[in-house]
């Protein structure tokens, strides 16, 4: 059964890379011939001087499983509807799971060490209130498709790639 | 989903597959541990996005990013970044990035009418050149424009002003921190006759209280509001006033949140004076010694088109709307008397104790305050008034230029600072505070320019709203547009912008990385390099100088604004752009081309290729044949090197993580105008507000006046535009990146629960927001991030699908030019 699911998982990584070449001629071809919307890309080829239905509000992902970071140093993403929660002044509802003295009750993630630094790298007894307000760096998501596909490209596949070419020689 | 077990005994397998497979890796583990694989280059620059200006490492492997952080070393940011911040390894890699020139064509040939096609970079500057010439031959300099930005780099700004103001001649330029920063420009000239703040971040450390004037910092700034919030939670006597038109996220942390209606800030402000006074808490020392009084010119009008009956009745929008007349204190006293705690508190609808709860924090002597402001102010159609208000209460209490007592003007951009600002690319600018208007500026400029006296025209040029209007009404001709975003970022662009860049008579040229909806608009789109693609320099807020090297190479076919600026200027021969009767009093340009006179032959051409460190990038110094971007800064820093706005040598800017100037014998500046601190201050004065000729700062008496449109009976509603913490502007980077855009895709509008009832709408309904000038579609947001008071609606503007600027109102600030985003009168129905 586990055997399958990798042959799969093999096949459909085939299928998507075949997919990206076909559709990389299919550009090389196309660019003669632009039409005049292929320019609105973040307007799903509209004119200006019109509008498409705005879509509904999407929902947020509430699935709570980890997604990968694209570099270590990448905030995580939060997998979790944070609807009703209070992060002011007097109460912050993130660190009833996410502290270091939550987590075992929790199970969830405890907050990164960096946290409990303060501004000149000094560990402090609880988390700093420069990392007070959570939100400024971790975002839910929402189950919208990106618009347009980014082409980043994680550090760990040009390494893979390296240690490949490396064996050849 | 499968368990850890699972997920374990998974793997096991898969490696046991490679192992019987094709490829068969010499390491024996799922670590690669070699350095020479491993191994990332890290370097410094500053952040693309917003004016807080935080220093970020960048982690380049094989020729790409693929990993950025906070810089640890960097005194703005210590090692945060916010999350736009963190995810700038992937802005340049957006699927669609331009790659070469697109032209609208038909059959082969220009065509405004006309389908995008690719052209090579040589066909697109042709048609530009014969574009440009054309119209310099038919209509002169003053139907060629640029509308630029406040995110170029300093000396891509500093290209542009000489390539117009001297190159062409003409004032048309203008940086879309006109937008964003003139009314506080307008407000310092005013108050301090010299630009940008006194005081610095370090003021977050120090203060007991701090006051948010319409800014949204939480969202806006959120480095400096990670860091105002340390200030408040360690040091618990630290008091935070939170004042908007819209409850947001800033008020999360007030002590004292109040919401306001519309355009009432300016008889609070007013209200603040007369509380000092009233309570007899005046600093009268600093005020004999170091301020004057005036009574500033009213009914000022709103900056709208001539024949809108708003101008017709307005008594002084001509050229006296900023003029004044000396008063004495009890004039002033008596004049903000009106401004009593029970009218304001009817005016604003701000409860008389959380009115005095504020007076106090600015009354009291004993606290040191803050104040912070930003689009509240500066994007309001008496913005340059409010800024003047708000350092009236600093000057009268005595509390500037110390650490923690600060008036501070933050800034949107990432070089609003460095590169509209101190450049000075606005239509009645030059460089260090100069002004087209002055004839010993121009010849200062000329100067240093080493060109013939008459070159720089003196009147001031197109600004950023006008020079929509004239594309409209077909006076500019052509027009470049490079690093900005303006067809999503001017207001009313149903009525003036989108006709304007469609007018048959006009050729339009759209410099971006990605197809924005400006480049949409455009006739011809040149694919750009941006951010560390190119080296360049920025200055953010606290008058920090940052710069950084290029790191990685743009793709193949994409230029920077730099390149495009310098390689254009080439196509001109001097004789194309200047009269006879110029040339003559220089002989020696004849025959030369505008690169040869601007750039390579200019002291922009003294610094040789050698001093680049050899293992660096440099695609527009390797192409041109010297270091243009020291070449650049330097000439551009002798402007204003011993007049206040002093630079460090350039290379010193690779070593620092900034340095604020001035900068002088080596040294920063912390507080400008306090002796011990600015090296410019009178020994024995203790304070020199040495931008006025009598070193003393001016208390301005300026009334409230209402705002250009308020909510009737069928326009019911205020709507007010904004930004939103995980996108940048426009968001054509933090669009393409799926985390940002995931986390928020589309502009909703947020509204008052009862305010949805009332119009029998629920959350998620598809609604069309309906001004006099023009509509869109959003759908209904009740809760979340932002609570709008009843009465009130808040869109952002950061949704290319959903542009907000074809309702907004294209009034400004008859003073700073600059756009009121924040208030027009809108009604909503039901789709």
């Amino acid at each position: 059964m586990k055997n399958l699911n990798i042959k799969s998982a093999i096949t459909n990584l085939l299928a998507v890379s075949l997919l990206t070449v076909i559709s990389i001629s299919f550009t090389v071809v196309a660019a003669d011939k632009l039409e005049i919307n292929t320019v609105a890309t973040l307007r799903d080829h509209t004119e200006i001087d019109t509008q498409k239905e705005p879509n509904r509000i999407y929902k947020v992902v509430n699935k709570d499983i980890k997604q990968g970071r694209n570099y270590p140093m990448q905030p995580p993403i939060i997998p979790h509807t944070i609807r009703g929660y209070e992060v002011n002044r007097n109460n912050n509802k993130c660190m009833s799971c996410h502290s270091r003295h939550r987590t075992e009750k929790s199970q969830a993630p405890m907050v990164s060490v960096t946290h409990y630094m303060d501004r000149d790298g000094n560990f402090l007894a609880d988390v700093s209130p420069r990392r007070y307000f959570c939100n400024q760096c971790h975002v839910i998501q929402l189950d919208a498709e990106p618009l347009i596909e980014n082409s980043f490209i994680d550090m760990n596949s040009l390494m893979k790639s390296k240690t490949v070419n490396t064996d050849q020689h | 989903m499968i368990n850890r077990r699972e997920f374990i005994k998974a793997n096991a397998i898969a490696a046991a597959a490679a192992v019987a497979g094709v490829s068969v890796p010499s390491l024996a583990s799922n670590l690669i541990t070699s350095s020479d694989i491993t191994k990332l280059k890290w370097d410094k620059a500053p952040c693309r996005f917003c004016g807080t200006g935080c220093s970020v490492n960048v982690g380049v492997m094989d020729g790409k990013v693929v990993a950025t952080h906070g810089d640890i070393k960097s005194p703005v940011n210590k090692g945060l970044n916010c999350v736009k911040g963190y995810f700038l390894s992937k802005i340049m890699y957006g699927k669609d990035r331009l790659t070469q020139p697109l032209l609208r064509m038909t059959n082969g040939k220009y065509d405004k009418q006309g389908e995008f096609a690719p052209v090579s970079w040589d066909k697109a500057f042709d048609v530009m050149a014969e574009k440009a010439k054309a119209t310099l031959n038919k209509s002169g300099p003053e139907a060629v424009g640029m509308f630029g930005s406040g995110q170029w780099t300093v000396q891509e700004g500093y290209a542009a002003v000489k390539l117009m103001k001297a190159g062409f001649r003409t004032n048309n330029i203008d940086p879309n921190a006109r937008h964003c920063m003139a009314s506080a420009v307008g407000g310092f000239m005013r108050t301090f006759g010299i630009d940008e703040p006194m005081g610095c971040y370090d003021d977050l450390e120090a203060a007991d209280a701090f006051v948010l004037w319409g800014s949204n910092m939480a969202e806006m700034h959120p480095i400096l509001w990670t860091r105002l919030t340390d200030r408040r939670l360690s040091a618990p006597h630290v008091k935070v006033a939170v004042l908007s038109t819209f409850e947001h996220r800033s008020f999360d942390l007030a002590d004292n949140g109040m919401v306001f209606t519309p355009q009432t800030d300016l008889a609070i402000l007013n209200f603040i004076a007369n509380y000092i006074i009233q309570t007899d808490r005046v600093n009268k020392d600093f005020v004999n010694k170091h301020t004057n009084f005036r009574l500033g010119e009213t009914d000022i009008g709103y900056g709208l088109r001539p024949e809108h009956p708003l101008e017709q009745v307005a008594k002084n929008n001509g050229k006296t709307a900023g003029s004044s007349t000396e008063i004495d204190f009890d004039t002033y006293a008596k004049f903000v008397s009106t401004y009593t705690a029970e009218y304001t508190a009817k005016l604003s609808g701000v409860p008389v104790h959380k009115l005095e709860a504020l007076a106090e924090l600015y009354a009291d002597p004993k606290i040191k305050v803050t104040s912070f402001w930003t689009m509240g102010f500066n994007q309001h159609t008496r913005g340059v008034w409010a800024n003047n208000l708000a350092y009236n209460i600093h000057l009268l209490t005595g509390k500037i230029s110390t650490p923690g007592n600060s008036p501070f003007s933050l800034t949107g951009q990432p070089s609003a600072c460095g590169t509209a600002r101190e450049v000075g690319t606005f239509s009645h600018r030059l460089p260090a505070d100069l002004v087209v208007t002055n004839p010993k500026h121009r010849a200062t400029a000329e100067k240093i320019w080493n060109l013939p006296s008459g070159t720089v025209p003196a009147k001031p040029g197109y600004h950023a709203a006008l020079q929509n209007r004239m594309l409209k009404d077909g006076k500019l001709n052509f027009y470049w547009v490079q690093c900005n975003n303006n067809m999503q970022a001017a207001a009313n662009i149903n009525e003036e912008a989108y006709p304007g860049y469609r007018n048959p008579e006009n050729f339009i040229v759209v410099s971006d990385p990605y197809p924005t909806v400006t480049a949409q608009a455009a006739d011809l789109i040149l694919p750009t390099a941006m951010w560390v693609e190119k080296e360049g320099v920025y200055g953010n807020a606290e008058r920090r100088t940052q710069s950084w090297y290029q790191m990685v190479e743009a793709p193949t076919g994409a230029k920077s604004d730099l390149w495009q600026l310098v390689e254009f200027s080439k196509r001109f021969k001097v004789e194309d752009v200047w009269p006879e009767e110029l040339i003559a009093k220089k002989p020696d340009v004849r025959g030369k081309t505008l690169f040869d006179v601007l750039y390579k032959d200019a002291s922009v051409g003294n610094f040789s290729l050698d001093e680049i460190p050899k293992d660096r990038l440099n695609h527009e110094s390797r192409d041109f044949g010297f270091y243009i971007q020291k070449g650049l800064f330097e000439e551009y820093a002798s402007f204003g090197r011993g007049h206040g706005h002093d630079l460090a040598p350039y290379d010193r800017y690779h070593q620092e993580r900034g340095l604020r100037w001035p900068v002088v014998n080596g040294k920063e500046t912390q507080w400008r105008f306090k002796e011990g601190s600015d090296p410019y201050v009178k020994p024995g004065s203790g304070w020199d507000f040495y931008g006025h000729k009598d070193g003393r700062a001016i208390i301005f008496a300026l009334p409230y006046e209402p705002p250009a449109e308020s909510p009737d009976d069928e326009y019911d509603l205020w709507l007010s535009t904004g930004r939103v913490l995980e996108h940048w502007h426009s968001g054509s980077m933090t669009q393409r990146v799926p985390e940002l855009y995931k986390s928020m895709p589309d502009a909703l509008v947020y509204m008052h629960p009862d305010d949805a009832k009332a119009r029998n709408m629920r959350r998620g309904d598809l609604v069309k927001l309906i001004s006099r000038r023009g509509e869109v579609q959003t759908r209904v947001e009740t809760r979340g991030r932002n609570k709008p008071p009843i009465g009130l609606v808040y869109m952002p503007w950061f949704d290319a699908s959903r542009l907000v600027n074809k309702v907004t109102l294209d009034a400004t600030d008859p003073l700073s030019k600059q756009t009121d985003y924040k208030k027009c009168a809108i009604k909503i129905v039901k789709v």
